[in-house]
């Protein structure tokens, strides 16, 4: 009588590939090459990243204010926000603050180095659903990476919204992230408004907390904000309270606003649980929550 | 499910039989100050050494399908580029020879989160789909609730289960693949009087329990109790250790380090078991910790078992096994906890 078990080689039963639930995804990362390094200031640098295989990049489909997960064998692996267009698939940009193992890291690499890229997760803002309405985009600091995405998809389809505000603060001038399209953002309709904690001799723009030009902002809104704005908000924690306070005042209903949040994050996939604000999991179920969502997380912000 | 009648006598040409397999199983490990033995699972070769009369494992069964460390992947680096290679590091089935009840519950808790939701963990599955577990019955210990969580019983998630009626066993036969190995040893039917016998079992297992935990509402509770003083008070005695954690069946969260080679030319990504009691669980870069009091963490871990986990799959991500209470050097333990944050008596305080 044969008692050997037999061994189960669960591959073998897993599916096609299916990146949510098939077995052999989990740990599969895409091998990329980064394509151009440009650095954006003293601690950020802009990486323009490419997925080598050209089927695997083209099937790479992403939906605004998702992030991958990027891996340096033997360094480290870490999320950061796709702030990219969808429309350019697996040609991704990623804004990286250069500030521990994995980020100082690639802060010395420079073109063609490859890299391991794993995702999209998460959530995203729902950029259709917004079709025909105001939108007001919301960033303090490393905020405006998340947010470039779906600024580049309005721009890509800038005849379907109505007003659209960018309302962007930093500590200074020289933390600014993508002046160099600040141009092309205001050549497409798109009503740009900086404002910086601390200016230098050649700032010539406002300076203050980013809630002086929201005011402002609030204050001469012709029709109200009611009925036919989304708002979207990204940035430091103590940031959120105040701004979506205001447009919750403003008459934004709390499920139109939307913020984007950051917890330290070790898997992306809903099971190292270091990301949980209360007991939801914000890499699956975020980062983007809309403004109701996160006041019924504890913890949130 | 069958249920049937083995002669203990029998036990031992199972495990000889079963043998052809690693046996992992419960055995003595020593005994602690108050002379109470300490058990632990082990790898048994020796019939004799395996102790089926266990009350409580040190440590869970976790490890066999959640190692404290574990290689994801490893890495061949070249010049310029790079392969990795992914291990599921499992060779050969295994048998786990006596799991209680609450045992093999958290594996099935396990199984929700970590094979049944989106991004399945081929790691876990791989060993979990090459195991062949034989549950046993116990005789709680006063720190054991598994009662209050409903995990006293297992319905599921095991190949065959004996309760020790004496001179015979009560087996329930849950897989073909346990019925197979059974042919050939000396089965019988159950009579009316093995029955009897063993809802006889049943009774004095449920006299047993000192400690409970009152699970109606709980949910709803800790929503309305997250800002309550009681959190803080057991933060000051928590030694965030992480021990709990540790010992527990069901805590699965983990962090992930990579290291280099010195020649570089590979790499290695590893996982290591973590603890929401450690301080730099919910640490991000720049050093700003979303949890930086012990009082938050700890609470955290009440709040993701007995709610988050809850309103996930309908069942909390606690089996009452009482390990956590049983490790903690500051005495807290879960029957406790919860009785403070329902305004109720603590059982230590009786
Ligand atoms: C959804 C999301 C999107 C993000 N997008 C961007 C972005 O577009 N640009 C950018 O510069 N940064 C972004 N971050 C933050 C970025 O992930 C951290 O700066 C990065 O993890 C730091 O890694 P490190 O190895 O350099 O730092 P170390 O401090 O050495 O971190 C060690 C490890 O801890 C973990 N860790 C530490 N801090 C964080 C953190 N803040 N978030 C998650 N994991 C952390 C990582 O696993 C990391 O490997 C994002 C974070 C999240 C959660
Ligand atoms: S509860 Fe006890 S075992 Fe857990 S971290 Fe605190 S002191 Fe350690
Ligand atoms: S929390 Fe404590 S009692 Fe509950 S399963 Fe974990 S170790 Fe056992
Ligand atoms: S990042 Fe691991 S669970 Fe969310």
């Amino acid at each position: 009588m044969n008692h050997k078990l037999e061994f189960v080689d669960v591959l073998a039963e897993s599916h096609e590939y299916r990146p949510a639930t098939d077995l052999k995804s989990f740990e599969y990362s895409h091998a990329a090459e980064i394509t151009n390094v440009y650095p954006m200031t003293e601690h950020e640098h802009l990486y323009q990243l490419r997925i080598v295989d050209p089927e695997a990049r083209s099937r790479f489909t992403f939906r605004p204010g998702q992030f991958v997960m990027l891996e340096v064998p033997g360094i480290g692996e870490a999320p950061f926000s796709i702030s990219s267009s969808p429309s350019r698939h697996g040609d991704l940009d990623l804004c990286i603050r250069h500030v521990g193992t994995l980020t100082n890291f690639l802060a010395r690499v420079g073109r063609g180095t490859r890299v391991g890229i794993s995702g999209p997760f998460g959530t995203s803002f729902p950029v259709e659903k917004m079709y025909g309405q105001n939108i007001l985009l919301i960033a303090g600091g490393l905020g405006i990476v998340p947010l470039r995405s779906p600024i580049m998809t309005v721009l890509e389809n800038r005849s379907r919204y109505r007003k659209v505000d960018i309302i962007y603060g930093a500590r200074s001038p020289a933390e600014l992230l993508y002046t160099y399209e600040y141009e092309m953002w205001r050549k497409f309709d798109i009503n740009l408004n900086i404002i910086v904690d601390h200016p230098d001799e050649t700032w010539t723009g406002p300076s203050g907390l980013i809630t002086t030009i929201l005011d402002q902002r609030i204050a001469t809104a012709s029709e109200g904000f009611s009925g036919r704005t989304f708002a979207i908000v990204c940035g430091p924690p103590v940031m959120f309270k105040f701004v979506c306070q205001r447009l919750i005042d403003a008459g934004i209903p709390m499920q139109r606003i939307f913020v984007s949040l950051e917890r330290r994050m070790h898997c992306g996939r809903g099971k190292c649980c270091r990301c949980n604000i209360g007991s939801t999991y914000t890499c699956l179920e975020g980062p983007v929550f809309d403004y109701w969502t996160v006041m019924n997380l504890k913890e949130a912000i | 499910m069958l249920f049937k009648i083995l002669p203990k006598s029998e036990l031992a040409g199972l495990f000889a039989a079963l043998s052809e397999n690693d046996i992992i199983g419960p055995v003595h490990k020593g005994d602690n100050r108050a002379g109470t033995p300490l058990f632990d699972f082990a790898r048994v070769t020796d019939f004799d050494t395996l102790r089926l009369d266990f009350t409580s494992t040190v440590h869970s069964a976790k490890r066999f399908v959640l190692p404290y460390r574990e290689t994801l992947s490893t890495f061949r680096i070249t010049k310029d580029s790079w392969e990795k290679q992914v291990d599921f590091n499992i060779e050969r089935p295994f048998v786990l020879f006596g799991l209680h009840a609450c045992d093999i519950n958290a594996l099935n808790k396990l199984d929700k989160v970590l094979m049944g939701s989106v991004y399945p963990t081929p790691y876990y599955a791989a060993k979990r789909r090459n195991m062949f577990i034989i549950g046993i019955d116990c005789i709680p210990l006063s720190s054991c609730f598994c009662r209050s969580m409903g995990t006293d019983t297992a319905l599921t998630g095991f190949d065959l289960f004996l309760t020790d009626l004496g001179e015979r066993y009560f087996v329930e036969i849950r897989s073909a693949k346990a019925f197979q190995f059974l042919k050939g040893l000396s089965l019988s039917d159950p009579a009316d009087s093995d029955h009897d016998l063993y809802l006889d079992k049943n009774t004095a297992m449920n006299a047993a329990f000192v400690a409970h935990v009152e699970t109606s509402d709980l949910t709803k509770i800790l929503d309305l109790e997250f800002e309550s003083p009681v959190w803080k008070d057991w933060g000051a005695r928590c030694l965030s250790c992480g021990t709990c954690a540790n010992v527990c069946p069901t805590c699965y969260c983990y962090g992930v380090e990579e290291t280099v080679a010195l020649d570089l030319s590979s790499a290695r990504k590893e996982k290591q078991l973590h603890s929401c009691n450690l301080v730099d669980f919910a640490e991000v870069a720049g050093g700003h910790n979303f949890r930086p009091e012990s009082a938050s963490r700890l609470k955290y871990r009440y709040y993701h078992k007995h709610r988050g986990f809850v309103e996930a799959f309908e069942e909390s991500l606690c089996v009452g096994c009482g390990r956590c209470g049983r490790s903690c050097l500051a005495e807290i333990n879960v029957p406790d906890v919860i009785a403070s944050i329902r305004h109720e008596e603590m059982v230590s305080d009786r």
